[in-house]
């Protein structure tokens, strides 16, 4: 990693230096090893606190909304999944794609710094990444750590390769894996329905409406957001067993179906823990299955399936019985 | 003297059924004029198309206290705004299959496509909807606990 971080650099130095682009966003170094955070840098000098590591999971594709509205180029680092996120937002007319500078990056599986601590160890000071093992530097000594143990959830069934024509890449072979992301949404399915209903009750009473999934979301990125209206009457800010989350969390899902690539950001930077990805795998799982293989993301054009239709599709009241597969 | 019953007061579900104005609305106009009867518990909310019916609607009806919700539109290809019910089709089939998922009863939700010469067909199926609601019971999953508090 160490070596694409270095490329990286020289390359975001180059791109500043000659003019080509007014701004990078990348990654800066935080308080912590584990801790860096998108950032903007706007000169060389900025670039001193530039990081590229095992902890870089955050998807900065959001970003360019912003950014690619501003005056000059922008070059942007984009692991595998932010490629799909970026598509998308081209394809929604939200990117202005002639203003994006794109530097497609390894991934390689990023660490989730909570598991890890999970694992009892705490105060890291460095991570070495070795195939499936990964050594944790504390002050207390080395400990090794298995890699899918420890690796974001987005990341333990991803399958992504890069989608965008890139201006460049940096990036090293990835063997393909053999892995099966709809496996926990097949369990849940397999459930009674009380036992689901138990189940995301459970989950999503841990809610306190902080709105981080719903601000990461490269999806949800309309300017004037349904759940931003206080006389909608569902802003609580508690832990809270109503019915607001429930409807918070299946409209915010129905409203990225057949637009989310499923990137895992959600599920990333929930401060509870909830698995918001699940949510988000049923829909893709149900349009795979009613309307043919759909991958959001993988080009910046065509119609998504909520926006399409074919005179032949399965009847609303044979498929949630289940009836229609 | 009064007789006092321990029987409990017989369940009797709320259901919203929407309508769009140009099919089935207009069906249940048909059903009303030919003196078919339906239960008086449905209550219809005219759309202007099945279409116009956004899955918040549909919690929002839940939230309030409806046991079951029916959607009703034209039969597809019969749309008045030729591909409405094309899209509605999808939305429901993902949303219904969504919201079983999260352990709503699949029975409190349907899709129903009914033309406006089929007065006949629904009340046949109001009736049948509002029986499988009936013998299903109180809503109580999707419900908003302060709704019912006042009650």
């Amino acid at each position: 990693m160490k070596d694409v971080e270095l490329k990286m650099l020289e390359r975001a130095k180059a791109l500043l230096e000659s003019g080509e682009v007014a701004r990078v966003i990348g990654w800066k170094k935080g308080d912590f090893c584990h801790d860096p955070s998108p950032a903007s840098f706007e000169s060389v000098e900025e670039l001193d606190s530039f990081v590229y590591d095992y902890f870089c999971g955050a998807n900065l594709s959001k970003y360019l909304i912003q950014m690619s509205k501003k005056e000059g180029k922008t070059a942007v680092f984009l692991k595998p999944c932010d490629s799909y996120s970026f598509n998308q937002l081209v394809k929604e007319h939200r990117i202005k794609r002639e203003n994006v500078y794109v530097i497609a990056v390894e991934c390689l599986g990023k660490l989730d710094i909570e598991k890890i601590k999970a694992k009892g160890v705490s105060f890291v000071t460095g991570v070495e990444v070795q195939d499936k093992e990964v050594k944790v530097t504390t002050p207390y000594g080395e400990e090794v750590l298995s890699k899918p143990d420890v690796v974001l959830t987005k990341c333990a069934t991803c399958n992504k390769t890069h989608q965008v024509k890139d201006e460049e890449i940096i990036l090293h072979e990835r063997p393909e894996r053999d892995v099966n992301r709809f496996e926990e949404v097949e369990k849940l399915e397999a459930m009674t329905e009380d036992e689901r209903f138990a189940y995301w009750r459970a989950q999503l009473s841990k809610c306190i409406r902080c709105n981080a999934c719903r601000n990461v979301c490269p999806a949800c990125s309309c300017v004037k957001c349904v759940f931003d209206n206080p006389a909608s009457g569902i802003a609580a800010k508690a832990n809270d067993d109503k019915f607001e989350e429930q409807l918070f969390h299946i409209i915010r899902a129905f409203h990225v179906a057949g637009r989310c690539t499923d990137c895992g950001e959600c599920s990333r930077v929930c401060p509870q823990n909830i698995p918001l990805h699940l949510l988000n795998r049923k829909f893709i799982k149900d349009i795979d299955g009613l309307y043919g293989e759909y991958q959001a993301g993988e080009t910046d054009e065509g119609k998504t399936p909520l926006t399409s239709y074919t005179e032949g599709d399965a009847e609303p009241n044979d498929v949630f019985k289940g009836e229609a597969k | 003297m009064q007789e006092v019953t321990t029987e409990k007061k017989e369940f009797t579900p709320n259901i919203v059924a929407f309508c769009c104005n140009w099919c089935s609305y207009a069906g249940a106009d048909l059903a009303g004029s030919s003196r078919l009867t339906y239960p008086a518990n449905v209550k219809i909310i005219r759309v202007p198309c099945s279409c116009r019916v956004n899955p918040t609607f549909v919690l929002k009806a839940f939230q309030q206290g409806a046991d079951g919700v029916i959607l009703c539109g034209c039969h597809p290809g019969d749309c008045h705004y030729v591909t409405g019910n094309y899209y509605t089709r999808r939305r429901m089939a993902l949303l219904y299959s969504f919201l079983n998922y999260m352990g709503i009863e699949k029975e409190r939700t349907r899709v129903e496509w009914v033309s406006a010469a089929e007065g006949a067909r629904f009340s046949a199926v109001m009736n049948d909807f509002v029986a499988q609601v009936t013998a299903l019971g109180e809503n109580k999953r999707l419900t908003d606990l302060r709704v019912k508090e006042g009650e």
